[in-house]
Order: structure tokens, then sequence, then C-alpha cells
């Protein structure tokens, strides 16, 4: 099972997409993995599952924001966005709210996780 | 193993950068290598030349380059992190016409590849986070 999601980089985004820069400064990392041509998947645990919600407005806040990075990762050939289930139902939140289609992952395909990718990188 | 350091905490701020100190020292003390420290997100503010915090407390930049010195630890910053902080060497001050530079050798300012390829090239990549 989890050996489907294997690939060479892990990166969990633990972080809201606006109360830090922590998020974005994640996804950047990712982003430059996948320019290498590393195979990424990307982790979304905790408040981090806010950043997939659609329709986002950061201008307000003077942010840069980050759903339009999450927009590109398709072009990155970043597929594999995983989504910790429990996060997003603790805000709410149901997978046809977000911007773009997602894996929901709970218990034992969760843990197990890390031990398929060679390297993680937790923001 | 050849180990390698992400740290995105602020000195003083966080408990990170103490943290990522005191493993530097235990894998070393065990035999271990330790290839670099990348600076990535608020752990940039580890690479600031005029930190001069008060006597009493750890000097947590001199401790990094005290690092470098002892072990040959490279000392790795996010360009574009540090840019956005204002921690500019002196090559990219003159470049932004800034009148005065922020980071020093042995810290150098490098990309995000940086810490992809630290990552592939390392066998352990431990990241410190706030």
């Amino acid at each position: 099972m989890t050996s489907h999601f294997s690939s060479d980089l892990l990166v969990i985004l633990r972080h809201g997409p606006h109360g830090s820069s922590l998020l974005r400064d994640g996804l950047d990392a990712a982003l430059v993995a996948a320019a290498f041509g590393q195979r990424v998947s990307l982790l979304f645990m905790g408040e981090g599952v806010m950043a997939l919600v659609d329709d986002q407005q950061p201008d307000p806040l003077g942010q840069k924001g980050t759903s339009a990075t999450i927009e590109m990762l398709s072009m990155y050939d970043i597929e594999a966005i995983l989504v910790e289930q429990t996060a997003l139902e603790l805000f709410g939140l149901t997978p046809d709210e977000l911007m773009l289609p997602v894996r929901l992952l709970t218990g034992a395909t969760l843990s197990t996780l890390p031990t398929s990718h060679r390297l993680v990188l937790t923001f | 193993m050849r180990y390698a350091i992400l740290l995105l905490g602020a000195p003083y701020s966080h408990q990170a950068s103490h943290s990522a100190l005191r493993f530097a020292h235990a894998l070393l003390a065990r035999g271990h290598s330790l290839d670099a420290v990348f600076f990535y997100h608020d752990g940039v503010q580890n690479a600031a030349r005029l930190a001069a915090p008060p006597q009493d407390e750890r000097h947590v930049v001199d401790e990094w380059i005290a690092l470098h010195a002892e072990h040959g630890t490279s000392l790795e910053v996010c360009i574009a992190a540090a840019l956005r902080r204002g921690l500019l060497d002196e090559r990219e001050a003159a470049r932004h016409g800034k009148s005065g530079h922020s980071i020093d050798a042995p810290f150098e300012l490098t990309g995000l590849g940086q810490l992809i390829d630290l990552g592939q090239r390392c066998d352990r990549l431990i990241t410190f986070a706030p």
C-alpha cells in the first residue's frame, strides 16, 4: 500500500498558509527538488490542509499566498498530493472544497509514509 | 555516517538553533561527519555577522563559525530567504546598492538546489524547525 506513494522526497507541510512563511518555503523546496528531476510527494497535515482550500484571497493580508504555487504543482510533475484525513475533518472540510484532487490518508498508511521515501523534509 | 542539518529557526527566538548545535556536536563526538548546515526560512538569521548577544548568553553565530573551523562543516545559507531578511554578503550588498553587508565567510549564500543535493549526498538530513 505505502509503496504506491513511494518517491524520492516527501515534503510534509504542517503549518497554515498565512500565519508564517513555513508552508510557502516548503513548497519552494518541493518545486526545486522537482525541477532537479526528483519525484516528490507532498503531505498536508494539521493546519497545512488549509492551504488547499479553494478560492483564497491572500491580498488583503499583504502576502503573496501559496495557492498560485499549489496550482503550478502539476506543471512540475508533482502529482502525489496527500492529505491527512483527520485534519481535513477537524477543520470541517471535504475534498470537494479543495482546489485540486487529493488522496486522503489515515492511520497506518499515514504513519508508514516516511519509510517509503529516501528523504523527508518537514515544514 | 554522513549527516547534514536543515535549520529553519532563528537564534534567540526558538530552541531550533540550540538543539541543532547540540545535535551537531553529539554526532561529531560519535565519529560521524557533518557535511553541511543549510540555513533556510528564519534559520538564515543564524548567519547574521552583526549579531551582538549579551555576554552571559551563548553566541550562536560564533558557535557555527567554530563548528566550521574545527570540523570543516560548510555553512550554507538560502539566498532567497536571506535577501528578504536583510542578510547580504559583500557581493549581494554591492549588487543591491546597500551600504553594508551582514553575512561573511564562512557562511555562503547558495540556492535551494544545494539543499536537495545535500539530501541526496548525505546518509541523513535532519530538520530543526521552530
